[in-house]
């Protein structure tokens, strides 16, 4: 048999590469994870095509974890996943059932499996996304029902691989010492994916698209305050790579209305859509900024 | 008529035809999704046709997508009870409907007894008539 397959007819008509460019145009940077989930579908797409001539090969295990700091967007992915494999026909329905510690864990003896099993159920057919899945571990407490979570959430990882997806998140450190502690669950997650934290400037890209989404934009001045903003934000604590632009932004927001309502001009249009340096500088990370950037104007 | 000539049991829909395969249940309950009615599965071994309650197995399933969660409740109830009879409800909540839409068996006991015909003559010589399960002699749990 020498007939040839048209491959790239098959992957344009899979449709997989409008979900593949709606990542790339609205995810910056992260280029590990785009790399890896394109190759996740182009193993569907193959899949497909040898399914087709009866090379069988079973259904390749697409359980995954996503590790990487807060706000480096892997809730964000695990959605855009959900819709990748729908469109590859892995799942069936293609929803996202997004769960942490508390709907899976019960409070008292006998609580735990029917919780679990339950929200197992709803998730059948689409991806169940554990958000900070190293909670389910809790090494200090013996009797923690998290242990009967994880054993329930094995079997069906392992026995209904066709009928869900599973993937757990969190920091990587944590998620580490909760693969170390449970070897089992580490060996049934065949994709282990880390999120990179952002550069500064992929971070002003985001904020920019942010912007766009919310019909703002920054003015020049704003992009360059916006971007020492980021700098400077990245070195106090509790950063949180595209969190803490989009919260900044949030407040950015509010000290333009602010900003607007006081100066008592008749505005424009595009006065309404502008965020100006000032609303930015006014921030309690820019503070020390302000006072040299003056003295060095003196 | 409430078993055919064999002494099957019909009730609910499809109880003329052979057994429902997984497939065909499958299918089923994905229309009930569809429709978003909440599906529950019952099981009983006291099949009187005035027997509307059956015991529940588990609670009923909201918020589901997809019936593979469901066949899998409904194979957990056939391995706990592998000779009682066992239903899948489908719920409409919607207001002023808020009943079961559709109601079939997808498991029943290997031998069916069947039903016997009581009479009672009373007053005057007419005649009452009671249905009566033969399976139901027995106490419960030990009767298919």
């Amino acid at each position: 048999m020498s007939e040839t397959i048209d491959l790239k007819a098959l992957w344009n008509e899979s449709g997989v590469q409008a979900v593949l460019d709606s990542l790339d145009a609205e995810l910056i940077g992260l280029a590990p994870v785009k790399k890896r989930i394109r190759e996740i579908a182009s193993l569907l797409v193959i899949d497909k095509v040898r399914r087709d001539l009866q090379l069988e090969a079973g259904a390749p295990s697409l359980h995954m974890s996503f590790t990487g700091n807060p706000g480096t967007g892997k809730t964000t992915v695990a959605f855009r996943m959900a819709e990748l494999l729908h469109k590859l026909g892995y799942s069936r329905k293609g929803h996202l059932v997004a769960v942490t510690r508390d709907d899976l864990v019960g409070q008292y003896i006998g609580h735990t499996a029917p919780k679990t099993k339950e929200v197992l159920k709803k998730a059948m057919g689409g991806v169940l996304f554990i958000d900070e899945a190293y909670y389910l571990y809790k090494p200090e407490n013996e009797r923690d029902y998290g242990q009967e979570a994880i054993e329930i959430l094995l079997q069906v990882m392992e026995n209904q691989r066709d009928d869900l997806v599973v993937i757990l998140a969190g920091y990587k450190d944590r998620m580490d010492t909760f693969f170390k502690s449970n070897p089992g669950m580490s060996s049934r997650i065949a994709h282990h994916i880390d999120f990179p934290d952002y550069r500064n400037e992929e971070l002003v890209a985001i904020g920019e698209l942010i912007l766009k989404g919310w019909n703002y934009q920054l003015s020049p001045r704003a992009a360059r305050a916006f971007g020492d903003y980021i700098a400077r934000r990245r070195e106090q604590p509790h950063f949180a790579n595209a969190r803490s632009v989009r919260n900044a932004l949030d407040r950015a927001r509010l000290r333009q209305a602010h900003r607007l309502l006081e100066s008592n001009n008749a505005i424009d249009k595009a006065a309404l859509q502008t965020i100006e340096a000032e609303d930015i500088l006014q921030s309690r990370v820019m503070a020390p900024v302000e006072t040299t950037a003056k003295e060095s104007a003196r | 008529m409430i078993t055919t000539s064999n002494q099957r049991l019909t009730q609910g829909q499809f109880s003329f035809l052979p057994e429902l395969t997984d497939a065909q249940i499958t299918r089923q309950i994905e229309y009930a999704l569809q429709h978003e009615w909440s599906v529950g599965v019952e099981y009983t071994d006291d099949p009187h046709p005035r027997n509307t309650y059956w015991e529940m197995y588990g609670n009923p399933m909201f918020d589901l997508k997809d019936p593979a969660g469901i066949l899998l409740e409904i194979n957990n109830c056939r391995k706990t009870f592998p000779n009682h009879y066992i239903r899948v409800t489908a719920f409409d909540a919607t207001r002023g409907v808020e009943s079961p839409k559709m109601s079939y068996i997808v498991n029943r006991p290997k031998a069916e007894p069947g039903f016997g015909l009581i009479r009672q003559e009373v007053d005057g010589r007419n005649i009452r008539y009671t249905i009566h399960s033969y399976a139901a002699d027995k106490p419960e749990g030990e009767r298919y």
